[in-house]
């Protein structure tokens, strides 16, 4: 099955017939009877994992199941941020495997993904933090991930809006990642999902797995809302719901669903063009190409499935960046929304063969799924293809029983 | 906004007075348990869509840990009850079933 590139003779093409006729960017096909491989999920990482098992692999024959609508989840609802300044290694290799993936990812996909690299700053503003982040930047330059840090008045060059002076947390320096930034979250999800599809791919919206079948130890299928549909191997790749899912196959994984809010302004005239993280305060601000500020913060503390949170968190970010922005303080905010994250204990993702032979699963990314997943899928894929890979090595379920935490919460001080 | 009646001191707390403190009822798995025994109690959670007991603590308040029955997929609270309590009690369980027949109960 081919697909018909976009270009810019594709438009001209087109124009003749009135833009009419242009081809749905992917297919809605009922299942078949049976895959070699089914993903639960069409959300980034569930489309970023099918798409590199066909395109690395050559395996093809594959399904992503997705029970509402595709890249609705936390594709849809984070604030877009994308950079790699992690302390630990195993960390820095997955998430700058990602960050160099979105570089080329428009050309890859032939879809425009609108990657913006404009340059990502995290604000130290406690003495703690400040060593903190400069020790970060000595493990970056080992790993090969090139952040630097910066002085005050660095920042204020960059970032003109920002009150240096506190008053409660006054700007010391900061981490700088130049090649941090953002994208478009949903592009992100639909250029994958045209990509299966023109593999051959079938991407099977509005069908919940309610049922995960085994025999003798080993997964051969699922059962969902639309019948039963078998499989060699299956991978759950549902952020908030991997919980859910796990109790289907009769394993518990090391995770909590937790709310994580995000809210948008009104727009307002370009101020900032790069992103900022203020993570003693914890708020974290960039401005959208529309000219929205897009503002997102810490988690709710409760066990929550309802993509709602609390008022009195966002109140708490909001409150705590006018400290730092004070020009923000008269916008009017458009919109708020919530999202199910999966946090683990360490704060670091889960990607790991499970108790079910033939069971992958991908999930914990937390609060900062989004920049991980062209690397996700690119490991995910590898690890169902091949049993392993040197980039999921240190992300097994299993790691915390054997006391090996990637500890990125007390690297950052919050979760992220 | 989520509101718990602390069964210590017998204020509607608001949830900006309480602390949430992670799933209630985990059975302790000390020295000579098996690896997967200690691995469950340590870090694997239920975490379910739905019916969930779990430990709060008043912590701008009286400063009392106790234990709340809620629902996750909807935040409705079913009830609290102290926090010297090994299993949730049976009337809260009775209460629960009645506005939830299908919920396979407190396993």
């Amino acid at each position: 099955m081919s697909m018909k590139r976009y270009s810019v003779f594709a438009i001209a093409r087109e124009a003749m017939s009135f833009h009419q006729n242009w081809e749905q960017a992917w297919k809605s096909p009922a299942p078949k009877k049976k895959y070699d491989v089914i993903i639960v999920g069409a959300g980034g990482h569930g489309l970023a994992t099918a798409y590199y098992l066909g395109k690395n692999y050559g395996i093809t024959n594959v399904a992503v199941i997705e029970k509402g609508w595709l890249g609705g989840g936390n594709t849809g609802r984070n604030t877009t941020i994308i950079r790699s300044n992690y302390l630990q290694d195993p960390s820095a290799a997955i998430y700058e495997k990602a960050r160099s993936l979105f570089e080329d990812l428009s050309q890859d996909l032939n879809y425009n993904v609108m990657f913006s690299p404009r340059g990502l700053l995290m604000l130290a503003q406690t003495h703690h933090e400040v060593r903190g982040y400069r020790r970060t930047v000595y493990a970056n330059n080992l790993q090969g991930v090139a952040t630097e840090w910066i002085s005050p008045e660095r920042v204020k060059e960059l970032v003109p809006i920002i009150n240096l002076g506190g008053p409660r947390y006054p700007v010391l320096g900061a981490l700088y990642q130049a090649r941090g930034g953002t994208a478009r979250h949903d592009a992100v999800a639909w250029g994958y999902a045209r990509a299966c599809s023109a593999m051959g791919m079938d991407i099977i919206q509005q069908t919940e797995v309610t049922g995960i079948r085994r025999e003798g130890g080993r997964v051969v299928g699922v059962d969902t809302t639309k019948g039963a549909i078998d499989c060699d191997k299956l991978g759950l790749v549902a952020a908030g719901h991997s919980s859910v899912l796990a109790d289907m196959a009769g394993f518990r994984l090391p995770i909590e669903s937790l709310a994580l809010q995000a809210l948008v302004s009104e727009p307002i005239k370009p101020c900032m063009d790069v992103v900022v993280m203020a993570n003693t305060v914890h708020g974290y601000m960039s401005q959208s190409d529309k000219g929205e500020m897009v503002i997102g913060g810490g988690t709710d503390g409760f066990n929550n499935y309802t993509q709602r949170g609390s008022f009195h968190h966002i109140e708490e970010t909001v409150r705590a960046l006018i400290e730092t922005f004070p020009m923000i303080s008269r916008l009017k905010m458009l919109r708020q929304w919530g999202g199910i994250v999966d946090m683990t204990g360490d704060r670091s993702p889960i990607l790991s063969k499970t108790p079910v032979d033939g069971l992958f699963v991908n999930c914990g990314w937390g609060t900062g799924g989004f920049k991980a997943i062209p690397g996700s899928g690119w490991a995910m894929a590898e690890l169902m293809a091949r049993g392993a890979s040197p980039l999921t090595e240190e992300f097994s379920m299993y790691r915390f029983r054997e006391g090996k935490f990637i500890d990125e919460s007390v690297a950052a001080g919050v979760a992220h | 906004m989520l509101t718990l009646e602390c069964p210590c001191c017998g204020v509607k707390a608001d949830e900006t007075e309480l602390q949430a403190g992670g799933e209630a009822h985990l059975k302790r798995f000390g020295p000579g348990a098996s690896d997967e025994e200690f691995d469950g109690y340590m870090f694997s959670r239920k975490n379910p869509k739905g019916v969930h007991f779990e430990r709060w603590r008043h912590s701008y308040g009286c400063g009392k840990w106790f234990l709340a029955a809620r629902c996750t997929a909807t935040l409705e609270v079913f009830g609290t009850y102290p926090a010297q309590t090994s299993a949730p009690p049976a009337d809260l369980i009775a209460k629960i079933k009645a506005k939830r027949p299908t919920w396979e109960g407190y396993q």
